[in-house]
């Protein structure tokens, strides 16, 4: 089974080849000996948030930085929204704002200050950069701390603000790399309320994430990249159908029992079961999700084991990612089980 | 939120407001980093004090006081001094991410070099002035009028860009901050290997001649030239300056466009 979605270069209906809003053919970049990009072909339609997801190292942030003009392709070609980064650079950063993985703001500036700046620096005239600061600040909720130095920021507010500084220049496409990476849960949700209100408002995002719930929470159109190279890409939906099976998830009572229920698991689906133990869970993958769920509930009747919760379900993003990058990859292994927690709600 | 929407700049920022801009901000953080600007002053303060009254009475000038002698040098050479924190700047807006968000703007890249350079030369305007204030404190006097201390903060001046360009270039390659501040520590070599705080001739042979011919030396003397007067000396120091932005001045942009 592959999980490749063939990429056609003309993405949905009614959009014509060349206006994509990013399109790469055979993107490579070297640094040195390190190749971070490996031949990455991959078509995002406008109008949709795309999600590159990744283990660290797979080559997200390099993608993000060479749309963004700050990395030069080693062979192949990037369009953004048409434009070739190597042939209209300029052309391709008007059309772009980016925050980064690091809250790149100037910390002894008050947030409003830094706006402004960047604003300037997109080429608003004085009295159009102040409004578009006002107009960010009032869009982002950060009007109480605006005139604050924001070296006083919390986590969260930084990020917003990092966010605005991308966003007043009113670009068309806002580059978001890995945009809650390091915020606690109240940070990661005031910045998804900021992309998604962003969203509404018509701005075309692209973010790199190894969150898997966070491209789940934001997200049309996801990319799986690994090795520098597209490894899926489709729907959310389509990749996740993709898969094919559905996950039966039992929740036991007693901890010591999960064993038990993992050989039930195994007899009946004869896949692998995943134990948690920390989550007294087991969960196993299943072709034929009703009667399986049956004959699972049926054995642990007859062993006797009590259960908190079971459930037949599709399967979350973390094991999609592990399915198609493959559990063996270090990295991905880490990035499932990290994100496990935040997914399984 | 509102349904307020942000027109999209009609063009790109052209050099000289993209300079200005990106100058502003380096004095802002300047002069509201009291670490930078505070710290700055206390060093200049007490190098001029050890050199004037500790190591200056072992320093034969001529009859006149060495005084004389320092305050045009350290003037002359500050850069070499304070620019290790243009190297660590430049090195840390990289660390920081800060470059990146400037390089992905539709920026002209030799504004991120011209703003810098015009930011280094308002500090180190202040410097000078502080410095020479300290200096009348420690018994220096103008001598040469009003005419000869301008043409001498010319010079210094002009100084103050030819080495924040190199400096700015150590920020650009240095692998990390710490490495930009290891780099800049080869300033040294050239501020006191030269004519800034001995005469030249007190030097052993071997040394002179490094001492004699590196840029350092004709231009503290041009500075000293100049206070009492004199324009004779100031060609080789400002052919050296010229050469010297030339060569790092379109390295820095370089680096910039390729980074």
């Amino acid at each position: 089974m592959t999980l490749t979605t063939p990429v056609t270069s003309g993405g949905p209906p009614g959009t014509e080849p060349g206006t994509a809003l990013i399109e790469a053919r055979d993107l490579t970049v070297r640094f040195g000996k390190v190749t971070a990009l490996d031949g990455l072909d991959l078509v995002a339609p406008p109008g949709e948030v795309l999600a590159i997801l990744g283990p660290n190292g797979a080559g997200k942030t390099t993608f993000v930085r060479t749309i963004a003009t700050l990395v030069a392709p080693t062979s192949g070609t990037l369009a953004v929204r048409g434009h070739d980064v190597v042939c209209h650079p300029l052309a391709v950063r008007r059309q772009i704002g980016l925050a980064g993985q690091y809250a790149a703001v100037e910390p002894t500036m008050t947030g409003r200050e830094n706006l402004v700046m960047t604003a300037r620096l997109f080429g608003h005239p004085g009295p159009d950069a102040d409004r578009a600061a006002s107009v960010v600040i009032d869009q982002l909720g950060l009007e109480e701390v605006a005139d604050r130095r924001c070296g006083t920021y919390s986590g969260g507010q930084r990020r917003r603000l990092d966010l605005g500084a991308g966003l007043v220049g009113a670009p068309r496409l806002l580059l978001l790399d890995e945009p809650t990476t390091g915020l606690d849960p109240a940070g990661r949700g005031e910045v998804w309320g900021a992309v998604r209100a962003l969203v509404a408002a018509g701005t075309d995002v692209v973010l790199t994430t190894h969150y898997l719930d966070e491209a789940n929470e934001l997200a049309d159109h996801v990319v799986v990249i690994d090795h520098g190279k597209t490894v899926a890409s489709g729907a959310l939906g389509d990749i996740k159908a993709g898969i094919g099976q559905d996950v039966i998830e039992v929740a036991v009572a007693d901890p010591a029992r999960l064993e038990q229920v993992g050989q039930i698991l195994v007899r009946v689906t004869s896949r692998p079961p995943r134990l948690d133990r920390s989550g007294r869970r087991a969960r196993a993958s299943t072709t034929e999700g009703a009667s399986d769920l049956g004959a699972v509930i049926q054995g642990l009747s007859d062993a006797a084991i009590a259960v908190d919760e079971i459930g037949l379900r599709r399967p979350t993003l973390d094991e999609v990612f592990l399915a198609v990058t493959g559990a063996g990859t270090g990295a991905g292994a880490g990035a499932g089980t990290g994100a496990g927690t935040g997914a399984g709600k | 939120m509102t349904a307020q929407m942000i027109a999209r700049p009609v063009e790109a920022p052209g050099a000289t407001r993209a300079s200005a801009e990106i100058a502003r901000r380096a004095l802002r953080k300047y002069f509201r980093t009291p670490g930078l600007f505070a710290m700055g002053l206390v060093q200049a303060s007490l190098f001029l004090f050890c050199f004037r009254y500790v190591f200056g009475g072992a320093v034969t000038t001529g009859a006149r006081s060495y005084v004389y002698y320092l305050v045009p040098g350290y003037v002359a050479t500050i850069v070499l001094f304070t620019g290790g924190g243009i190297a660590v700047a430049v090195a840390d807006d990289r660390a920081q991410g800060f470059t990146d968000r400037l390089l992905s703007l539709p920026v002209p890249r030799r504004a991120l070099v011209i703003g810098r350079a015009i930011a280094d030369a308002s500090t180190n305007a202040w410097s000078i002035c502080a410095t020479v204030a300290f200096g009348f404190l420690f018994g220096f006097r103008l001598e040469g009028g009003a005419q000869a201390a301008l043409a001498a903060l010319g010079l210094c001046l002009v100084y103050g860009v030819v080495f924040t360009f190199v400096f700015m270039v150590m920020g650009l390659v240095a692998p990390n901050v710490q490495a930009a501040q290891g780099m800049s520590m080869i300033a040294f070599v050239f501020a006191f290997i030269s004519s800034t705080y001995v005469p030249v001739d007190s030097m052993p042979g071997w040394l002179q001649a490094f001492a004699r011919y590196q840029p350092v030396t004709p231009m503290v003397d041009a500075v000293r030239a100049a206070l009492i007067g004199s324009s004779s000396d100031v060609g080789l120091a400002l052919v050296w300056s010229a050469l010297l932005i030339g060569i790092f001045g379109p390295i820095a942009v370089l680096r910039y466009r390729y980074a």
